[in-house]
């Protein structure tokens, strides 16, 4: 066998190419025919053809016999180490089956009594995420090829997914989203790294680098660096917004602004109030919503005198009356304080401009004003000349906006209450948002009490806003209107809504509770056909759901 | 070893299933919700049942420790092979949380478990007292014989066509189109010739693949002559080759060969399907003999091969080889011991090495297009738009063949690297190298790369 030395420069060259000169003389005649040239050595007439082709195979032969290795190309730096411990092997294991159920997953088709794979692994994620574990290696291509499916499944599985992943972005550009979530394209983001209380951002040693990133970066880059910056330290955020706020174009003003909820304070009133005079009508807006989560802030005084000065208490009639008087003009002062001039069709001017005065006022002023009163004695005064759905909806969008339990408290009211359940001033759009502002335990609870009282059919917006895993009232509270809605004799899929919640959301010590409902009961009169056969397999697909829920658990917890 | 405590990984499991639905259905079947009485013996019997869409649940019982791979036995009317029952309860068992826990079969369970031991047994006294004759040795001598003419009378046929392809050149075999080609496979069928037919098939595909097709095309060309003048010339040739040109045609021997036995270890496993067969093909590394040996099972078309043996699994058994100078296929004997995962690991080459090993084979089998290898500390590395596995500790590398670079095991691998040297098995040939399993640096389980 002829082994000369790889020729320099022929990169991943792998059949022996010593003697070519030969093999292409024999690939001519072949391509033109024997008829019309021999190759040398070759006798032409009947027999050229054979001849050509035994030539050709003791080459073809002796080519790939020969065959040696190219020359490495330029080795890659190799992927940051991942300090995280290893994932325990079981835990391993049930990752590449939630992810093996990728495929085909939005597929139609009746749920059988299966669980849903893929709708786990966002939890599966949350929790290894808090353990701190690794990815393992293998399992990267289809984490990354299901959050690029998925852009709700990627902060998770980015987290989750460690520098290996990043690593593996810049080489395949399917993955490209996981850089553009990642400040400086996954480079590391420079002095972030360090611990918080550190020494100042400004005058760390990596401020330059900040600097240079922010100046010259893309604009997803420059959103997430100046998020991460927000995040950790809000004035530095601020001061460096500040440098370039003048040159930036206005939908990259509303987006860098946006980012400046986060860690809001005091301190940011004056940069805020000069947005307010932006050229942007969007830029106004925002600034002044900002402002107005201020309670502290002179816009919200200004609002808290012009919302004030529209509402009051009336003792002339026996029982005390809130009186409204909406304002008669929108003035220059208004809309410099954000306030939108133009009603949206079919709205009055005057109910409109009186909604964002009082949805932008603190609502702690309010009990001043109204007679000393609390939130609840406040909401429960009788509102004249049909005012109340127009002042309790702005009043429900600033207990929204200023976080407020203890007004959002007194907007929700009782969960039994009968209007809770039909359409009343406060819809149930906004009391999701509203319970949003109440401490977890008190919202789970609100929330018992309305299935309680009106079932599952409204519940499925409030059921979302509750935190995972579902306190035991509250879960107990589903599996029971779940049964009464089953012997009322209706289909499951009437419930699948709060069926698909059930199974992500219950605690998984629930299931042993359950299996009594896994049995398929007899068919009561006027009941759906088949219906309890739907039900039990329903029941069936939550339990085992709950149970690969626990064994999840089990599994990234037991190292 | 004992079936004690050694349980398979879900991904072996998973590698049971015959496509890619009951992946998916078995999968979701692997938790407790819808199994009861279930159960594992110590010689390697899982039963439990199963709670469907019906009243009664399925009554589902695997034979892990049979000796042509787990056997499987299912109340449910599915036809699939293992059903997503069998997937399922397998899973939960390798699971190991204790909701297959050891005990003794219940009497259902137990009784297919004892008829199917007793069938074997008979079997294996049938095969000791002698196979069974097949009919007068005279009548196969002259079936043999002439199927021989068949053949020769084919294989000139196709001589004469090759011939008169070179004559008028290649260039107007790309206008003639696959339709050509077609006719001429066709011949060969009918010449009991299956070999040749399907070198002939995949010329057709030749001209349409793409720059270079020239070159391809006169060295399959080439190679399918070297067949043709062998199978001519058969007397003359030495008994291997001899041999090698009779399997290279289509003439099935018999795997004759002296039992081989060893653990095995399972290095890959991968189907290929056209539109009339799925041909499954297993490779196993001899942990004492250091011998590569491939397995081959057949399924029809859409339906996997009945074989099935998990990446990562050794299994004591015995093989024979079948006929042929340098031939790696071997059919599979007893087997001892049910597979077992095990850390075993095959030793690493360089990549200088496998191509001079690629290169030895062709001595034996000059129609070989690859050669089984394993690659140690071996980097996947990009060049230009292609990749290729570079030695960590020398300056030459391997480009991977065009089909690895489009398959998603290519990321699983590069993923697994990280940069670094990981050792890697796979087929090493005149395109290149193509990956199947790959095994990290430090410690680690065997990942599946086709």
């Amino acid at each position: 066998m002829n082994r000369t030395p790889a020729p320099t420069g022929t990169a991943a060259a792998v059949t022996d190419t010593s003697g070519g000169s030969r093999w292409e003389e024999l690939v001519t005649s072949a391509l033109l025919g024997t008829a019309r040239r021999t190759p040398s050595g070759v006798a032409a007439g009947r027999e050229a053809p054979a001849a050509l082709l035994d030539a050709a195979a003791v080459e073809t032969v002796r080519r790939r016999a020969g065959m040696r290795p190219g020359r490495a190309a330029a080795r890659l730096e190799p992927a940051a180490e991942d300090p995280r411990p290893a994932l325990p092997s079981a835990a391993a294991r049930r990752l590449a089956m939630l992810l093996a159920d990728r495929s085909g997953a939005a597929g139609g088709g009746r749920r059988g009594a299966a669980p849903d794979l893929m709708e786990l692994l966002p939890q599966w994620l949350a929790t290894a995420n808090r353990r701190g574990c690794a990815a393992p290696p293998e399992a990267l291509p289809a984490l990354l090829d299901a959050a690029r499916g998925r852009t709700d499944l990627r902060p998770a599985v980015l987290a989750f997914a460690g520098p290996r992943a990043l690593w593996l972005a810049r080489l395949n550009p399917d993955w490209r989203f996981a850089l553009r979530s990642t400040p400086g394209g996954g480079a590391a983001l420079p002095g972030l790294e360090e611990p918080m209380g550190g020494p100042p951002l400004e005058q760390s040693r990596e401020w330059g680098k900040v600097r240079t990133l922010w100046e010259e970066g893309l604009f997803a880059e420059r959103v997430a660096l100046l998020s991460a910056i927000r995040a950790r330290d809000a004035g530095a955020a601020r001061d460096l917004l500040a440098t370039t706020w003048a040159t930036e174009r206005a939908e990259d003003r509303l987006m860098f602004l946006d980012s400046l909820r986060t860690g809001l304070c005091a301190a940011d009133e004056p940069f805020l109030e000069q947005a307010l005079a932006d050229r942007s009508r969007n830029v106004r807006a925002t600034a002044a919503e900002l402002l107005s989560a201020l309670p502290g802030s002179a816009l919200a005084g200004r609002m808290a005198e012009r919302a004030g000065s529209c509402v009051a208490v009336d003792h002339t009639h026996g029982t005390p009356t809130i009186v409204v008087e909406a304002p008669h003009e929108c003035d220059p002062g208004m809309e410099r304080d954000g306030v939108v001039p133009q009603p949206p069709a079919g709205r009055g001017q005057r109910s409109w401009w009186l909604g964002q005065l009082v949805e932008a006022a603190p609502l702690g002023t309010w009990s001043r004003r109204l007679g000393g009163r609390t939130p609840q004695e406040i909401v429960a005064l009788p509102v004249a000349d049909d005012w109340q759905g127009e002042l309790h909806a702005a009043w429900c969008r600033a207990a929204v906006r200023q976080r407020d339990p203890s007004w959002s408290r007194a907007l929700l009211g009782s969960p039994a209450a009968p209007e809770a359940g039909g359409p009343g001033a406060v819809s149930l759009a906004e009391r999701a948002k509203l319970l949003g502002t109440l401490r977890a335990a008190e919202r789970a609870d609100w929330v018992a009490g309305f299935i309680a009282v009106h079932g599952l059919s409204e519940a499925f917006q409030l059921l979302g806003v509750c935190a995972v895993p579902w306190a035991g009232p509250l879960g107990r509270a589903v599996v029971d209107a779940l049964n009464i809605a089953r012997d009322a004799g209706s289909y499951p899929w009437s419930f699948s809504g709060v069926m698909g919640l059930a199974e992500r959301c219950l605690d998984p010590s629930e299931a042993a509770h359950l299996e009594s409902l896994t049995a398929i009961p007899d068919e009561p009169e006027n009941a759906a056909p088949g219906a309890g056969g739907y039900w039990a397999e329903s029941f069936q697909r939550l339990v085992t759901t709950l149970r690969l829920r626990a064994a999840m658990q089990r599994e990234l917890t037991e190292m | 070893m004992t079936q004690q405590g050694v349980r398979w990984t879900a991904d072996q499991v998973l590698a049971l299933a015959p496509d890619a639905a009951s992946r998916k259905a078995g999968s979701k079947l692997g938790a407790a919700g819808p199994w009861s009485e279930a159960g594992s013996s110590d010689e390697g019997t899982v039963w439990g049942l199963c709670r469907g869409s019906g009243s009664k649940p399925y009554r589902t019982v695997i034979d892990i420790a049979d000796s042509t791979g787990p056997a499987y036995k299912c109340s449910c009317p599915s036809r699939k092979f293992p059903c997503k029952h069998a997937l399922g309860l397998l899973l939960l068992w390798a699971g190991e949380d204790g909701t297959v826990p050891r005990g003794q079969a219940p009497d259902w369970a137990g009784e297919w478990i004892e008829g199917r031991r007793k069938c074997a047994d008979d079997k294996r006294a049938a095969s000791a007292a002698g196979s069974p004759s097949s009919g007068d040795p005279e009548a196969a001598r002259r079936r043999a014989e002439r199927r021989a003419e068949k053949i020769t009378a084919g294989a000139a046929e196709l001589e004469q066509r090759l011939a008169d392809l070179l004559r008028g050149g290649l260039a107007a075999a790309e206008q003639a189109g696959y339709g050509l080609w077609e006719e001429t496979a066709a011949r060969m069928v009918d010449a009991q010739a299956p070999g040749l037919a399907g070198r002939v098939r995949e010329l057709g595909a030749i001209p349409s693949s793409g720059p270079g097709w020239p070159v391809r095309l006169l060295e399959e060309c080439a190679l399918l002559h070297l067949l043709d003048q062998g199978w001519l010339r058969r007397e003359r040739l030495p008994d291997g080759l001899a041999a090698t040109v009779r399997s290279r045609i289509g003439l099935s021997g018999s795997a004759d060969g002296p039992p081989v036995r060893d653990h095995w270890l399972v290095l890959a496993q991968y189907d290929t399907a056209d539109s009339r067969l799925t041909t499954r093909r297993i490779w196993l590394h001899g942990a004492e003999s250091g011998r590569t040996a491939l397995l081959l099972s057949y399924g029809a078309a859409g339906r996997a091969p009945e074989l099935a043996l998990p990446v990562g699994l050794a299994l004591d058994a015995e093989v024979s080889a079948y006929p042929g100078a340098g031939q790696l296929r071997v059919a599979l004997g007893e087997q001892f011991t049910p597979p077992a995962p095990v850390p075993l690991r095959p030793p690493g080459v360089s990549v200088a090495r496998a191509a001079a090993q690629y290169g030895e084979a062709l001595r034996d089998d000059p129609w070989l297009d690859s050669h089984p290898v394993t690659l140690g500390r071996v980097i996947p590395t990009p060049d230009g738009d292609s990749w290729q596995l570079a030695d960590a500790d020398g300056e030459l590398a391997l480009p991977l063949t065009p089909a690895a670079q489009s398959r998603s095991g290519l990321w699983r691998l590069v993923a697994l690297s990280g940069g670094t040297p990981v050792t890697v098995f796979g087929e090493c040939g005149h395109r290149g190298f193509t990956p199947l399993t790959a095994w990290p640096e430090g410690p680690g389980e065997a990942v599946t790369l086709c």
